[in-house]
């Protein structure tokens, strides 16, 4: 086979090399990710995705730094089973703010796309500090220490700047008022009092509906923020923004 | 005097421009360290500066040392550093073992192996330990040593660049205590196999940058005609792991003096990014570096050529250009676009065939030397690696499978595939390559003992079957019990119902890693006694000069 000689060439300079292999694996990831990022179907059309408010945001990244993504997916797949179990399928659209996304690979526990309001804000506060007290045959390891924690959130704005500059649609307004939409949302009868109007005009308003936000002492202890607060807002959240009742899932540019 | 010596040749530039570099980072972590306010950095900064110190008073010293001699003798190979990188293996081999069974030891006993007041001991934060120091301290340890130990014989000339090779090495090296602490201090950005933040990913993009300039230049220097085969997939797995690295991390820092990054896709297309990534790590880290280990040391240890030099062209470019699609098969049924997970399936297929021609060529070298089976533990190990790679590389296409995959995915039947592979494979071959080199390097004629070998062969080869059959029962079984009905058309389980049936399997895929782990302390203390020249390692008798006398060379002959 006369090509199979001329691969001598290849093999007698490293360089043509190089550039040959460099060549052959370009060309798969191009062709499945250039798509993607032009393509107007990638992303389903709904109503009620906003950002995260920025004490979810760090509850996000609590549940990041925590490696809660190893053992917890946060992608429903549209089998009967898993809707039945979780609620509605995942869509697009839903992690379209995610800055990395958490569909996560593993359910060593179960799937967390639409935790949020399953349980009662008390539960995930006793669950996260002693899982096993309250469902005996759990493996998951305890956070009891994240409700001593005071949450560290001095870099707020820049966060919030950061995650604009890569297309999340946060307003001037919310990055001026980060912090005081912080307080709001975790201690909104004390600290946090005079900015809870802005934290529901501001995130109700990119949502598009009332209601979008919840606001409350989440760790039973007032008087401070803690990274118990964030995470348990966060997982509040989860899954709840999208308003299914006007998703049509048979509409042309939502079949993918 | 000394000093002009040295620098009169490439070796002294090599020196001081290393000791350049690496003191500007340094300068550069005192910075950030003065003007942090984030903890972690804080640490993470510390950390760096101490190691970047130590560096420089260790090369200061082992230079001021050197008087008139040329560390760098262009008439010799650079064994020293294969010597470092062997042993750099067999430590974070064992480490990142002993944090697999930790890891499985916390799922199996959670009251036992949790302890609420040091958050940082949790699961999440010891599996990315764990899955970075097997993948990246280990693999790529072994990648290092047996790369530079090849391309230096292969292309029958010192590696290039003096001073550089020992900066990849040591530049790894801290990239990997960098990336593991701050994987404790919860430093990570969350994306598997990508965890390491942006400051940690921008220094393993330069060392990865000296790695292939290094190994480039001691192509271009090379006295055979040809490149080897094995340097074909050394050089795909340096080229495409620099591709895959730079793309799948691309960030912005909130703050030039913190450790959190913003990615810069989000959802679907991260996910896609990331599957990208995370699968074609498999592909070009651990399949095309540990295929250039078995080109090389399986020919070299049996003495016989490789079986078939069409098939390792055909193998070769069929595997690299298919391994890059296979990525949207982790995607199945979520809400990536259905067309990219079908192509992802599609070439998963197709990705069977080369898979199995390499395999194919691995094994059929030991044509004419199969009695080497039953006589050399060595080779078993190394053949038994190919038997494991065939397996997982047909597991993989069937579990990319779309219906296949609505069974799997998720469970534990993944984490049984990945370990057969990971186990069977790279550790094997891994392990096969170590037991050649440390005689070799060390000019020994055996190894300290044959019989601890067949030990560490059968306690492994048993740790890895327990492994395999928990974790594929654990997951089918808990992939049925979710997506069971009883009779009145509800759900049969709850989801804790499925964690609890699955705690034998536990048990059992702990003891199986336990075993591994012991196989691998057993190969460690006959290393150690190997390179000491205990027992039967006896010196071999003065070694003739390699350029005067060249040892039979891995051939490039076709077989026909």
């Amino acid at each position: 086979m006369s090509i199979m000689n001329k691969h001598g060439l290849l093999e007698r300079h490293s360089l043509l090399l190089t550039v040959g292999i460099l060549v052959v694996v370009s060309i798969g990831g191009l062709i499945q990710m250039a798509p993607l990022a032009y393509m107007d179907n990638t992303i389903e059309k709904v109503d009620g995705m906003r950002p995260y408010t920025p004490l979810e945001l760090m509850g996000r990244d609590i549940y990041v730094r925590e490696g809660c993504y190893v053992c917890h997916s946060q992608m429903v797949r549209p089998l009967r089973d898993e809707v039945e179990r979780y609620g509605h399928y995942s869509l697009a659209a839903e992690s379209m703010y995610d800055h990395p996304f958490q569909w996560g690979s593993k359910r060593t526990g179960p799937d967390l796309a639409r935790v949020g309001g399953k349980y009662s804000a008390e539960w995930q506060v006793d669950h996260l500090k002693d899982p096993r007290a309250l469902v005996p045959e759990s493996v998951m390891p305890p956070y009891a220490f994240l409700a001593d924690k005071k949450l560290n959130f001095d870099r707020i704005g820049e966060r919030l700047r950061t995650e604009r500059l890569l297309g999340v649609p946060y307003t001037d307004e919310m990055i001026e008022n980060a912090e005081g939409h912080l307080y709001a949302q975790a201690d909104p009868d004390e600290k946090g009092y005079d900015h809870l109007d802005g934290l529901l005009e501001q995130y109700d308003g990119a949502s598009g509906r009332e209601g979008s936000v919840e606001f409350r002492d989440y760790d039973g202890d007032p008087g401070r923020v803690t990274e118990m607060d964030a995470i348990v807002a966060y997982l509040q959240m989860t899954g709840t923004l999208v308003d299914f009742s006007t998703y049509e899932a048979d509409d042309l540019s939502n079949r993918r | 005097m000394t000093s002009r010596t040295i620098s009169s040749n490439s070796g002294g530039g090599s020196i001081a421009s290393v000791s350049a570099l690496v003191a500007v980072f340094g300068v550069l972590a005192l910075i950030i360290a003065g003007r942090t306010i984030d903890h972690a950095m804080g640490i993470q900064a510390m950390t760096f500066i101490v190691l970047v110190t130590a560096f420089l008073v260790g090369t200061g010293m082992w230079a001021g040392n050197l008087i008139n001699r040329n560390p760098f003798d262009e008439s010799r190979y650079e064994d020293t550093l294969v010597k470092f990188g062997v042993f750099a293996s067999v430590f974070w081999g064992i480490a990142g073992l002993l944090v697999g069974v930790i890891i499985a030891l916390q799922l199996t006993f959670p009251n036992i192996f949790y302890f609420p007041e040091f958050g940082w001991t949790n699961f999440g934060r010891l599996r990315p330990l764990h899955t970075s120091a097997v993948i990246f301290a280990f693999g790529g340890n072994v990648l290092l040593a047996t790369s530079f130990y090849v391309v230096q014989r292969t292309c029958r000339t010192r590696i290039a660049g003096g001073m550089w090779p020992w900066f990849v090495f040591w530049g790894y090296q801290f990239f990997i205590v960098l990336a593991a602490t701050g994987y404790l201090l919860g430093v990570t950005q969350s994306k598997e196999y990508a965890e390491p933040e942006w400051y940690v990913d921008l220094w393993l993009t330069i060392v990865w940058v000296a790695y292939l300039l290094v190994f480039l230049g001691t192509l271009w220097k090379r006295k055979e005609p040809h490149i080897y085969v094995a340097n074909w997939f050394y050089l795909s797995f340096i080229v495409t792991i620099a591709m895959l690295h730079i793309v799948n991390n691309l960030s912005i820092p909130v703050s030039w003096t913190g450790t959190k990054s913003v990615q810069v896709f989000a959802g679907v297309q991260d996910a896609m990014t990331q599957w990208w990534y995370g699968h074609n790590a498999v592909g070009f880290f651990l399949t095309t570096g540990f295929l250039a280990i078995m080109y090389y040391f399986i020919p070299k240890r049996v003495n016989r050529p490789v079986y078939s030099y069409r098939l390792s062209i055909v193998h070769f470019w069929s595997l690299i250009f298919i391994y890059i699609w296979a990525g949207p098969h982790h995607l199945h049924y979520t809400a990536l676009p259905q067309w990219a997970q079908t192509l992802g399936m599609t070439f998963s297929i197709m990705l069977w065939m080369p898979s199995w021609g390499g395999m194919i060529n691995g094994v059929m070298t030991l044509s004419g030397a199969w009695d080497k089976l039953r006589t050399d533990p060595v080779v078993r190990m190394m053949v038994v690696s190919l038997a494991f790679y065939g397996m997982a590389t047909f597991e993989g296409p069937l579990m990319s499978v779309r219906a296949v995959n609505s069974l799997s995915h998720y469970t534990e039947w993944g984490i049984g595939h990945v370990h057969s592979g990971a186990l069977g494979w790279v550790g094997y071959i891994s392990f096969g390559a170590l037991y050649c080199l440390v005689p070799w390097l060390y000019k020994k004629k055996a190894l300290f003992s044959k019989s601890l070998v067949e030990w560490h062969f059968w306690i492994s080869t048993i740790g890895i079957l327990f492994y395999m059959i928990s974790m594929w029962f654990a997951g089918i079984m808990e992939g049925l019990m979710w997506r069971a009905y009883n009779e009145y058309g509800f759900l049969e389980y709850s989801f804790v119902e499925t964690v609890e049936a699955k705690h034998i399997s536990y048990m059992i895929r702990a003891l199986g890693g336990g075993l591994y782990f012991s196989g691998a302390v057993i190969m460690a203390y006959n290393l150690v006694r190997t390179a000491l020249g205990h027992g039967a390692a006896e010196p071999v008798d003065s070694k003739p000069d390699p350029y005067a006398n060249p040892e039979p060379r891995a051939t490039l002959v076709p077989a026909e």
